[in-house]
């Protein structure tokens, strides 16, 4: 590998550190009685209410429809990520040194399916979420279940629940991103 | 249709008529080639918000009202001078305080001029004071939260009516005596004959000190001849370290006062060197007598309940014995309002007996004070030559001319009481321009930053004391009305009637984003320092000290924590400390107890508030959320067992399963 893919690929490595900087993912959502909008932040390791009070207050109306308290210290995926990034910056940033191209498909192999099973899991919580709910709830409406869009709107009862990907999100996928190109452009000729 | 409909009313109304006939769908009153455009002008669409806020006086409510303009809805009313059942002010035990006066508990006020603190002369947001007419005091309502923040009392003063009107900087806001009183050497009120009223009756003039705070204390007393202070405005810009303060009954009569005191052609208009009057101040000049008065604040450092201290001195300065800071300015007849025009050179009173609007010169009025251009004095006072100080006199300006504003643009809007008028005339040249009908007999008028150095001349309120016929009749009473008036071109058009609540004298508008970017949507819970606060159910709990009983309770949508309390016992005096654990915006609830002697409480969300009750039969007894919070609000309920009062059933409390 040259110098200058070295230097992206360490850069590729480098760019993770924004995940740690900015929320992964973004759920907002709208009803009627919220014109100011309510929501929150899936952060590397926390779920962080957009407002400082939004996500008591969503825990607050999840419990007339029987949905479980949103816990982010209950959460083990959160106080594990960090350090999936940490090994994915560090690993990155020794391929970088070392230059070895085969390892940068390695890398992004285990990047890739490190995103995969995050999302499968946001899923699967989700599912949880909306699915188990608390037989006694207050608000029963037969058929309906709650589960949060895992990309994209869903209506929920009065809620309109909108779940995208945050800035730190695009930060991981630029660096895949450059990781791809690095790996492309340094084939040997 | 320009000219007055005033005097050609008769000639007028077959024409009217005929124009209602024509003009199918139109409203007759007012102006009525326009009422699509006028309309327009008004219509706030649907979620869309006013361009001011305006906020007038309740007069006889004690309250503050707070409206929308153009659209004159009526958004709020902030409790001020008198008990509001609404959300439990002046009964609850956090605001109970806020009342008290040297008189003790004083449950009523008469709140008359509102008045927006102000930097560099112009309106800045952050507070709005108002006097109470009948127990002298002030007020100032802090509009963050649109909440009354503190009330201090006005000692050796009665009917306290020239208030509570702001220097530029808000250095001071000023109060004084409309209703002189016998003061003693000791400024004590006196037991003498009412005869004795031109030997013994005085009048004060005090200013109180605003720190950066909001904090108000007075900083000196001015003893004044025994007339009638009436209304005052501060000095700007070239007039800046001076207030002036109308008077009548320069007669001193005390009895029957409209032909008594009716009877000098002018009487005067106090000018006060303010600015001299504080270094005096600061020179420790001046007595500091007896002047036991009471302030009430909110103690923001100890959960937001409300604190009263007594302060028992203030300084008095005589004008006998102090040089240069009183003089009075000769104007006819019986003057009510004083207002300085933008650019701080022109004193206008509102001569409410007299022909004409006389417009005094600042700049002339130095120049007298300079040359010593007297014509007499009265108790020590210098009084200076009408002539002398005049800059011009507005003719023909209607009946009754009371109060001025202005837009800024060099014109003056004057309300004419019993003509039922609004006059726009060119300050310059003291010449009409322009008038309107009002419906019926103006007092104050507002235009937004109208008093200031910097008016936003587009719209004008008039405050109208006589309503009559202008919304459907609700018996022998009814509300004031209040007309909006656009006055951003040459002619002034009429163009919405709007219903006021109380009686409002003066107001105040200020543009809405110097207000609403500051607003407290919720109090955060973890800022809560109230002795009885609960921050969390877990923390809820009862506790017994001999016959009085505190219950620590929570709400949140849609269940009180406990909801089901049980060892109370005839004979004890319960307080209900209930914190709103919410925190979110526009979710407060209330708490009401059957068979307690006091009003509601409403709780803001993160807020603490205390309720009491006294049990005075065995049973089981609920309790609920006032406040429709939720889907669930009507499940928001709960009960409280009620024991002899010899009994000894255990305290047992909670939420259940």
């Amino acid at each position: 590998m040259k110098a200058s893919h070295k230097i992206w690929m360490a850069f590729a490595a480098l760019l993770l550190i924004g995940v740690y900087l900015f929320p992964l993912w973004s759920i907002s959502m709208e009803a009627p009685q919220y014109p100011e909008g309510i929501g929150f932040n899936i952060t590397v390791d926390n779920i962080e209410g957009k407002e400082p009070q939004d996500l008591k207050n969503i825990n607050g109306l999840n419990h007339y429809i029987g949905m479980k308290s949103i816990e982010p210290a209950s959460i083990p995926e959160l106080q594990m990520m960090p350090y999936i990034f940490g090994f994915l910056i560090i690993s990155g940033l020794i391929i970088a040194a070392t230059g070895k191209r085969t390892l940068i498909l390695f890398w992004l192999g285990i990047f890739i399916l490190l995103a995969i099973a995050g999302l499968v899991d946001f899923y699967l919580w989700g599912y949880d979420y909306g699915h188990n709910l608390n037989p006694d709830a207050p608000i029963k409406v037969p058929g309906m279940t709650y589960q949060p869009p895992l990309l994209g709107s869903k209506q929920l009862l009065n809620i309109n629940a909108t779940s995208l990907p945050h800035i730190g999100f695009y930060f991981a996928l630029v660096s895949m991103g450059i990781a791809g190109m690095v790996w492309w452009k340094s084939e040997d000729k | 249709m320009e000219k007055r409909m005033q005097s050609h009313r008769l000639l007028v109304l077959p024409a009217v008529v005929l124009l209602s006939v024509m003009l199918f769908g139109c409203n007759g009153n007012g102006n009525f080639s326009s009422n699509t455009d006028a309309a327009q002008k008004v219509y706030v669409a649907p979620g869309e918000l006013d361009e001011f806020y305006g906020f007038m006086s309740g007069g006889y409510n004690g309250q503050l009202g707070v409206y929308g303009i153009p659209s004159g809805r009526h958004i709020f009313t902030v409790p001020v001078f008198s008990q509001a059942p609404v959300n439990g002010y002046g009964y609850s035990e956090e605001t109970k305080a806020m009342l008290n006066t040297t008189h003790g508990f004083v449950p009523w006020g008469d709140a008359h001029h509102p008045e927006l603190s102000q930097t560099n002369g112009e309106t800045d947001g952050r507070w709005i004071f108002i006097n109470e007419n009948n127990t002298p005091r002030i007020a100032r309502i802090g509009l963050d939260e649109f909440k009354t923040q503190e009330i201090i009392e006005i000692p050796n003063s009665a009917g306290n009516h020239a208030s509570a009107f702001v220097t530029p900087n808000t250095e001071y806001v000023s109060a004084a005596t409309r209703f002189s009183i016998p003061l003693d050497t000791d400024m004590s009120n006196m037991d003498v004959s009412i005869d004795s009223f031109k030997d013994t009756f005085k009048g004060t003039l005090s200013f109180i000190k605003v720190s950066d705070e909001g904090k108000m204390n007075i900083d000196f007393q001015i003893l004044m001849p025994g007339f009638d202070y009436d209304l005052s405005h501060a000095g700007k810009g070239p007039s800046d370290g001076w207030a002036f303060f109308t008077s009548y009954n320069s007669e001193q009569a005390h009895t029957l006062l409209e032909i008594n005191a009716s009877k000098n052609d002018k009487d005067f208009i106090a000018a006060i060197n303010w600015r001299k009057a504080a270094e005096y101040v600061k020179e420790g000049k001046g007595k500091m007598m007896p002047g036991k008065h009471v302030r009430n604040y909110i103690d923001h450092e100890e959960g937001g309940i409300a604190k009263s201290e007594t302060i028992d001195e203030v300084r008095v300065l005589d004008p006998r014995e102090l040089d240069g800071i009183v003089y009075f300015l000769p104007t006819p007849k019986s003057p009510h309002g004083v207002d300085v025009d933008p650019t701080g050179q022109y004193i206008i009173a509102g001569g409410k007996l007299s022909t004409v609007i006389p417009v005094h010169s600042f700049e002339k009025m130095i120049n007298a004070i300079e040359g010593e251009d007297y014509e007499g004095e009265v108790m020590g006072i210098p009084v200076l030559k009408y002539d002398s100080i005049l800059h011009g006199e507005v003719e023909n300006p209607g009946l009754g001319p009371l109060h001025t504003e202005f837009d800024g643009k060099g014109n003056a809007y004057t309300t004419a009481f019993i003509s039922s008028e609004i006059v726009k005339w060119d300050i310059e040249s003291t010449q009409v321009l322009d008038r309107i009908d009002v419906y019926y007999s103006p007092g104050h008028l507002m235009i937004p930053g109208g008093d200031s150095q910097k008016p936003d001349g587009k719209y004008l309120v008039a405050l109208n004391k006589i309503t009559k016929d202008r919304y459907l009749p609700t018996g022998p009473e009814m509300f004031h009305s209040a007309q909006l008036i656009d006055i951003s071109g040459d002619k002034m058009q009429l163009l919405l009637d709007f219903p006021t609540e109380g009686e409002p004298h003066y107001a105040q508008g200020i543009a809405a984003e110097k207000v609403m970017e500051n607003q407290t949507r919720f109090y955060k819970l973890e800022e809560n320092t109230h002795p009885y606060r609960a921050t969390s159910e877990a923390q809820t709990k009862i506790e017994r000290d001999g016959n009085e009983v505190h219950v620590y309770m929570t709400t949140i949508r849609s269940h009180f924590s406990p909801d089901n309390i049980e060892g109370i016992k005839v004979g004890d005096k319960v307080y209900f400390h209930v914190t709103n654990l919410e925190q979110d915006w526009d979710v407060p609830h209330g708490f009401a107890m059957l068979g307690a002697n006091t009003a509601e409480i409403l709780i803001m969300p993160g807020e603490t508030l205390t309720m009491t009750w006294e049990p005075k039969s065995v049973g089981v007894f609920p309790f609920y959320c006032t406040d429709f919070c939720s889907a669930l609000h009507q499940e928001m309920q709960g009960y409280v067992r009620v024991s002899p009062e010899n009994s000894d059933v255990e305290f047992k409390f909670g939420t259940g399963q």
